[in-house]
């Protein structure tokens, strides 16, 4: 159980999509203006992937090997037509602020990742697990994303105002700020982790001197 | 619309790769070095117009058909079998062009610079010419955004960044700069 539990959470840390992998970026850095945005996109790429994940998963010993990266992009080709649909008929709005990027879900790096590194590989339970890790991973991030953007930029979260209008940056909401939120965050996801590593070194070598000590 | 105002909107004004950010991937990936870059440029250039005019004749097929939710798919079954024609076309006839491309060429496939343009195209219900000049006008755009972004990072490997800040981060703010420059453009063409 413990071990099913992990693969739902290495997506969301320790190798989530977008901070670790650098997988995804065009819709991370594009649909992030607002946090709802950025959720909208995220839950979207997560329906895909868990589906996608679990139909290669479910073919994947009657694929033949040579043919099965067209196979698998017409499978997940269909899944984001699917959602393209069922997204243009019950959430209007936010189907016609996203526009392009509904569609692009089929190129995105992640799904097309998982389905070659791990649906193609593993059973459907674990494949379902994957998908709704990294989804899950990838929503959490451009969530995260968006929130600065729309707070820096507009002074709000989720559309609830934070502060004044004397606060904002509009530039947070253009491209640029695409851009520059996207760095400072991978730069303090860099700088935990160097943290972390510079921990368990310091750990390790006191364990090594306590040994030799008794010794 | 005038065919050049649609090739200098689609290359400066709104630079795919700053503005509408697509084909980020590549352009992360592939841009450490100016001459895989240049290569990179040219082939996307190259399927990009090609793969354009191709979806753009089959898009008049579909909706003539009345099959118009089928796009996604049928552009991107385009999109790959063309891909695949002409890495096997350039092995065959120019052998030294497909060796320098190498691994780039089956990697535009899954570039959502190109299948972004062939359902803009669609979606913006451009004429055949417009959407040739707009395809080869985002391809110029793409090769430029990576010729000066490699240039960048080529210097920058010379240069002690920090450690949080090295690879990923430090190129992320170097873009963000690049995008400032370009927005410098926005309002020149409406």
């Amino acid at each position: 159980m413990s071990s099913r539990w992990k693969e739902v959470t290495k997506g969301i840390i320790s190798e989530n999509p977008t901070y670790v992998q650098v997988l995804g970026m065009c819709p991370t850095l594009a649909t992030t203006t607002s946090a709802e945005n950025g959720l909208g996109m995220g839950l979207a790429a997560t329906a895909v992937l868990i589906m996608s994940n679990v139909v290669i998963s479910a073919i994947r010993k009657t694929v033949p090997e040579k043919v099965r990266i067209p196979i698998f992009i017409t499978v997940i080709a269909t899944l984001v037509t699917i959602v393209d649909l069922l997204m243009h008929a019950y959430i209007y709005d936010l189907w016609k602020t996203l526009g392009l990027f509904i569609p692009l879900i089929t190129v995105n790096c992640i799904i097309m990742g998982r389905a070659e590194a791990y649906a193609s590989k593993n059973g459907i339970v674990d494949s379902l697990l994957d998908g709704l890790g990294m989804g899950l991973g990838f929503t959490l991030s451009l969530t995260l994303l968006g929130s600065i953007r729309e707070l820096l930029g507009n002074g709000t979260i989720f559309g609830i105002k934070v502060w004044g209008k004397a606060f904002n940056m509009f530039v947070m909401i253009l491209p640029p700020g695409a851009f520059l939120t996207l760095g400072l965050l991978a730069a303090l996801f860099a700088t935990i982790s160097i943290k972390k590593n510079e921990k368990a070194k310091k750990k390790a070598n006191q364990q090594q001197a306590q040994k030799a000590g008794e010794q | 619309m005038n065919f050049f105002m649609i090739l200098l909107s689609a290359m400066l004004v709104n630079n795919y790769v700053f503005v509408r950010f697509l084909g980020i991937c590549p352009f992360l990936g592939v841009s450490k070095k100016t001459s895989t870059a240049v290569g990179m440029g040219v082939a996307v250039t190259f399927v990009l117009v090609m793969s354009s005019a191709l979806s753009w004749l089959l898009d008049l097929l579909l909706i003539t058909l009345k099959l118009e939710f089928l796009r996604t798919i049928i552009f991107i079954l385009v999109i790959a079998t063309f891909v695949q024609f002409v890495e096997a076309f350039l092995k065959k006839t120019n052998r030294t062009l497909y060796e320098a491309l190498g691994i780039y060429l089956p990697l535009i496939t899954t570039n959502c610079i190109i299948l972004g343009i062939a359902l803009l195209n669609s979606t913006s219900k451009y004429s055949f010419l417009e959407a040739i000049f707009n395809a080869l006008g985002a391809g110029l755009g793409f090769l430029l955004a990576l010729i000066i972004f490699s240039g960048i990072r080529e210097r920058l490997e010379l240069y002690d960044v920090p450690k949080p800040f090295q690879n990923l981060p430090i190129s992320m703010i170097t873009a963000s700069i690049m995008s400032l420059a370009f927005t410098g453009f926005q309002g020149m063409i409406k």
